[in-house]
């Protein structure tokens, strides 16, 4: 009997708080929908700039489902590519093929690779028999086709792309969590109304914390930034010192949003609530899984996530050795965020003193 | 300089439709005690916050020493005593006195004698460099008492100070209350529900239900209701308004 009275105590606490109620019920459906919308997306043709203007090349290669897309005199393949935001170049002289690839999506450029060699091969293959049936099928297959990559090497990992912005996140969602829950003890054990009864100024409390979690945020940006690229061996082309910066400006984000949130919630676990609702969605829109590949409005929808943001500089320094004024877009953009989470705190504040 | 350290005046607060304060007008003079009695839920806590400026009335004005409320500079001179432990208990005994003392203008100098001051009145002394999670809960009342008084503010406002306090600390306690008004010339707000401490006061105001249903002193108030105790003024002027 003592068994069913806890029970019941139980299930009625949880009713009566209806936000765990919704959580319980509709974050997973939540999730599950943002998880098969990430997933189903349509497949992306690759796009491919080729030098060679053989129709019979190129209408292969379309068949393949490639973008193809034709430049006349290329000198620098690398500005081409990034500049027209091509997936990758297909170089063709007399005695040379070249495959250049931007390598930025692994996936997008695995398999544009192996679809360009198909192509490519077949071609030959169908010229050469044309030409001389003497000439080995080895031969014919190998060397034929040269691969560069403009970011990473061939040997490039999965993870390799991967972790900038795992670095990222692990700054964002712990930041979140331990700024959070820092202002709502405050608010539980009643110190912020005592804190308020003293002349301090709203403002004043926002900076305290931005800046005393903002010290704390660092060192554990340094050590995880250290530990991945010494420990871990994750590829970090550029400087080290941006990896911070950027990391800094995660964290800023994410102490501001902690905050904010914060005086939404009621308890730690409420807190904790926010995880499946600002987090994970966030995570999906990182770019972990390929933004170009999902129905436009969520990808809109990707515009308003900072990790988004976060993700797309921490990738653009380390893995493709973006200098700062490269990425100076993304800075802006997540300091306009924790801007904008700062002075709703402000105003936040004034639930507890008017003043 | 005005005559009142604080004037309440018509003050109403409502909470969505719930009327918590009811048209309360109030004055206190200096260097004295004033008693805020009533039960729970008869709105002494949110008179306090008002007087405080945590929040604003909905109708009325409250101004403190000359200032209308909510005004920051004024919380320089009040000291105030929440109702429950607000401490930071990780934090040592000292530390908690250290980091309010910096809130306010103090210098150095000032803010080490302040606090061995506030210390030692609340017998703390010793105690000191332990966790506040390791104090009892006396302990803790007692030092938040000695926060209040960190930066020898004019007004204390104090919310039930004494609750959850054994007989002999409560008696320190009002000793040293009494002790504060008399050499210091503070003016002391308590809110109670304990009416033995209410004959402590100078002056009484009897709240219930949101509504001033006495004022006075304790030996007027007992002769208008012509009754030998606070307890039974309390009953009489509740049945009145009822």
């Amino acid at each position: 009997m003592r068994v069913v009275a806890l029970i019941k105590r139980i299930l009625i606490q949880i009713f009566r708080d209806k936000r765990t109620m919704a959580l319980l019920f509709v974050a997973p459906l939540l999730v599950l929908t943002l998880m098969s919308l990430v997933f189903n997306g349509n497949t992306v043709s690759p796009v491919l700039g080729v030098s060679n203007d053989n129709e019979q090349l190129i209408e292969k290669l379309e068949l393949a489902d490639i973008e193809v897309k034709h430049y006349d005199n290329v000198f620098d393949i690398k500005e081409v590519i990034i500049d027209n935001n091509l997936d990758g170049f297909l170089l063709m002289d007399e005695n040379q093929t070249s495959l250049t690839l931007l390598n930025d999506d692994l996936s997008i450029a695995k398999s544009l690779e192996m679809k360009v060699k198909q192509v490519i091969n077949q071609q030959k293959l169908l010229q050469f028999i044309g030409a001389s049936a003497a000439i080995p099928n080895e031969a014919v297959t190998q060397d034929l086709i040269t691969t560069n990559y403009i970011y990473g090497t061939g040997e490039t990992q999965l993870f390799d792309t991967f972790s900038p912005i795992l670095v990222g996140f692990f700054v964002f969602f712990f930041v979140f969590l331990i700024a959070g829950i820092g202002l709502l003890n405050e608010r539980t054990t009643g110190t912020l109304e005592r804190l308020l009864a003293t002349p301090i100024k709203r403002g004043e409390i926002v900076t305290g914390y931005i800046l005393g979690y903002g010290l704390l945020a660092l060192i554990q940006t340094v050590i995880i930034v250290l530990f991945s690229i010494n420990v871990l061996d994750i590829v970090l082309v550029g400087s080290f010192w941006n990896v911070v910066l950027i990391n800094i400006i995660i964290a800023l984000v994410a102490l501001s949003l902690g905050i904010l949130l914060s005086s939404f919630a009621s308890s730690e676990f409420q807190m904790l609530q926010f995880i499946p609702l600002v987090i994970v969605p966030q995570v999906f829109f990182s770019g972990i899984f390929s933004i170009e590949a999902m129905a436009d409005w969520l990808q809109v929808l990707a515009r308003f996530m900072p990790l988004y943001y976060a993700s797309d500089a921490l990738k653009g320094v380390m893995y493709k050795g973006l200098k700062l004024t490269d990425i100076s877009y993304d800075l802006y953009i997540l300091l306009a965020f924790a801007i904008v989470f700062i002075v709703l705190n402000v105003f936040a504040l004034k639930k507890h003193r008017r003043i | 300089m005005n005559e009142y350290v604080i004037e309440i005046q018509n003050v109403t607060k409502s909470f969505g439709e719930k009327v918590v304060l009811n048209d309360i007008s109030f004055n206190v003079k200096e260097g004295r005690i004033y008693g805020f009695i009533g039960p729970s839920g008869s709105g002494k806590t949110t008179l306090i916050k008002l007087i405080v400026g945590m929040d604003s009335p909905n109708k009325g004005a409250i101004s403190l020493l000359g200032e209308k409320m909510p005004n920051l500079n004024i919380l320089q001179r009040i000291g105030y005593m929440a109702q429950s432990d607000a401490l930071y208990t990780a934090l040592t005994g000292k530390e908690n006195l250290m980091f309010f003392a910096s809130l306010f203008k103090l210098n150095k100098t000032e803010r080490q004698r302040r606090i061995s001051y506030a210390a030692k009145l609340v017998n703390l002394t010793e105690d000191l460099n332990k966790k506040v999670s390791a104090y009892s809960g006396g302990m803790k009342r007692r030092l938040s008492l000695a926060i209040a008084l960190i930066q020898n503010p004019q007004v204390l406002i104090l919310d039930e100070p004494t609750v959850g306090i054994d007989p002999e600390l409560r008696l320190s306690i009002w000793n040293e209350l009494l002790r504060l008004k008399t050499e210091e010339g503070k003016t002391i707000i308590v809110t109670t529900h304990v009416m033995d401490e209410a004959e402590k006061c100078d002056y009484i105001a009897m709240l219930r239900e949101g509504s001033l249903i006495a004022t006075g002193t304790p030996g007027q108030l007992k002769e208008q209701y012509g009754v030998g105790a606070l307890d039974e003024v309390f009953l009489h002027a509740g049945r009145k308004i009822l």
